[in-house]
């Protein structure tokens, strides 16, 4: 077996420490080392999204990334989105446009909207479903999904105006 | 699916990374985005006893015009492609091909040079390197070559690029202005292969065609250029009529893989549709 690494990054905002062999894939330390459940394991192979964490400024499906590659990184996943027992405007949007039905890909595309909007902060509808098109909803609720991105675009240059 | 056990190796600089691909031979690979490799690993379809992380090396990222071509970092990229004002000015052809290229997260890990280097015939880079003429800088210990995107795929997972090497750069001749372009890429779904693409650059030369290059994607064990298809537009109006005998003569060169996308029959037709798009598409851009 490959030594393991000690791997140093920065998860939610606090600094983390772990040990992994260099074939860890991040969304299991994240899910079983970190006890970061939010992440949801879909595929496994790259196709749903539900794994999408935001590493360094990117959003990443975290079943292909290896926790090694890591080290010094800054990653954000749905829990580090509420703050002080305020929702996100993500959260709020999705939890008021009924943006999901099972809940399963919901981290993953809050996750992935939250990038989004940062690069761009007034998307078109066309847009939101170009730049979402890497996150699957197995419910197909993609109308309301929509919809929620919108709100929170709406909410959040609301909030900065 | 975790891929089977292996060391990690992350060099600063590229002399570093040399230094271990000589170390491990061929019990090393590359690691570049990451999202053609690791899914072969975790499939088992690579067991590579070392990898050899290339994300940590600064200078392998980057756009820039530099003696008549466009210059790019193999470690850029796809979402960095897109975004590129450089590129969206004088190679549009490259954010678009980009565009298309599976899921907005696989856009941000996946790079230019490792969907060069990975000799995939499903993947969009090299059919796009072909219609631009682009040429890759391979580095290895003893030295760096040059070798033309035309000729350097060999085979399926196949290419010219030897064990000991790196892929440091791709260089593009800077387009004429004026120049039409387009990549038509049938896929089934947001995030998979082509079906079938072409990527064509053209200039018009009056009413007749100047310089045009076809190159098809995933219809044969390599990417393809469709070099009789060119030879038939030259010098010619390009027509209706001349655009579908092209598109006959893109077809014949076809041998495409039978798989859940279709059978060769459809593949091959496909591909000549999309020849057909893209060069129409082309026209209007050509600026005539």
């Amino acid at each position: 077996m490959a030594k393991k690494q000690a791997v140093s990054f920065k998860l939610n905002g606090k600094a983390v420490d772990v040990v992994v062999e260099p074939r860890e894939l991040l969304i299991h330390t994240l899910r079983e080392k970190l006890l970061h459940t939010g992440p949801h394991i879909g595929c496994e192979t790259t196709h749903c999204g539900a794994c999408t964490v935001d590493l360094d400024g990117m959003s990443v499906k975290s079943c292909t990334v290896l926790t090694v590659q890591c080290q010094d990184a800054e990653v954000l996943t749905i829990e580090g989105f509420e703050q002080g027992g305020v929702l996100h405007a993500l959260q709020q949007g999705f939890t008021e446009q009924h943006g999901l039905q099972c809940g399963y890909c919901t981290p993953g595309m809050i996750t992935r909207a939250y990038r989004l909007l940062k690069e761009n902060p007034n998307p078109t509808e066309e847009e939101i479903r170009y730049w979402m098109a890497g996150n699957l909803c197995r419910c197909t609720g993609y109308q309301n999904i929509v919809k929620a991105v919108q709100q929170a675009a709406k909410q959040i240059a609301a909030t900065a105006a | 699916m975790i891929p089977g056990d292996f060391e990690y190796y992350a060099p600063k600089s590229i002399p570093d990374a040399l230094g271990l691909l000589k170390k491990f031979g061929d019990e090393a690979k590359l690691l570049a985005g990451g999202h053609s490799l690791l899914p072969m690993m975790k499939m088992r379809f690579a067991q590579p006893g070392h990898l050899i992380d290339l994300g940590k090396i600064s200078e392998l990222k980057g756009i820039r015009e530099e003696g008549g071509n466009i210059r790019i970092g193999a470690m850029t990229t796809e979402n960095e492609l897109i975004w590129s004002k450089l590129l969206q000015a004088k190679c549009p052809l490259l954010v678009e091909g980009a565009r298309l290229i599976s899921d907005p997260q696989v856009r941000y890990k996946g790079t230019i040079g490792g969907d060069i280097s990975h000799g995939d015939p499903g993947n969009d880079h090299p059919a796009l390197m072909l219609a631009l003429g682009a040429s890759f800088v391979l580095r290895s210990a003893a030295g760096e070559r040059v070798v033309l995107a035309d000729g350097f795929f060999v085979g399926t997972y196949d290419t010219l690029m030897k064990s000991d090497e790196i892929m440091t750069e791709i260089r593009i001749p800077l387009p004429a202005p004026a120049t039409g372009y387009c990549y038509a890429k049938l896929k089934r779904k947001v995030g998979d292969f082509a079906t079938a693409a072409a990527a064509v650059t053209l200039r018009m030369k009056g009413e007749t065609v100047g310089e045009v290059a076809i190159a098809l994607t995933n219809v044969a064990p390599t990417p393809l250029k469709a070099r009789a298809a060119e030879d038939s537009l030259r010098g010619k109006p390009l027509t209706d009529a001349s655009i579908a005998a092209a598109a006959d003569l893109a077809m014949s060169i076809c041998d495409p893989a039978v798989d859940q996308r279709g059978d060769a029959e459809y593949k091959t037709a496909m591909a000549g549709e999309m020849t057909q798009r893209a060069l129409r598409t082309a026209r209007t851009r050509a600026g005539r």
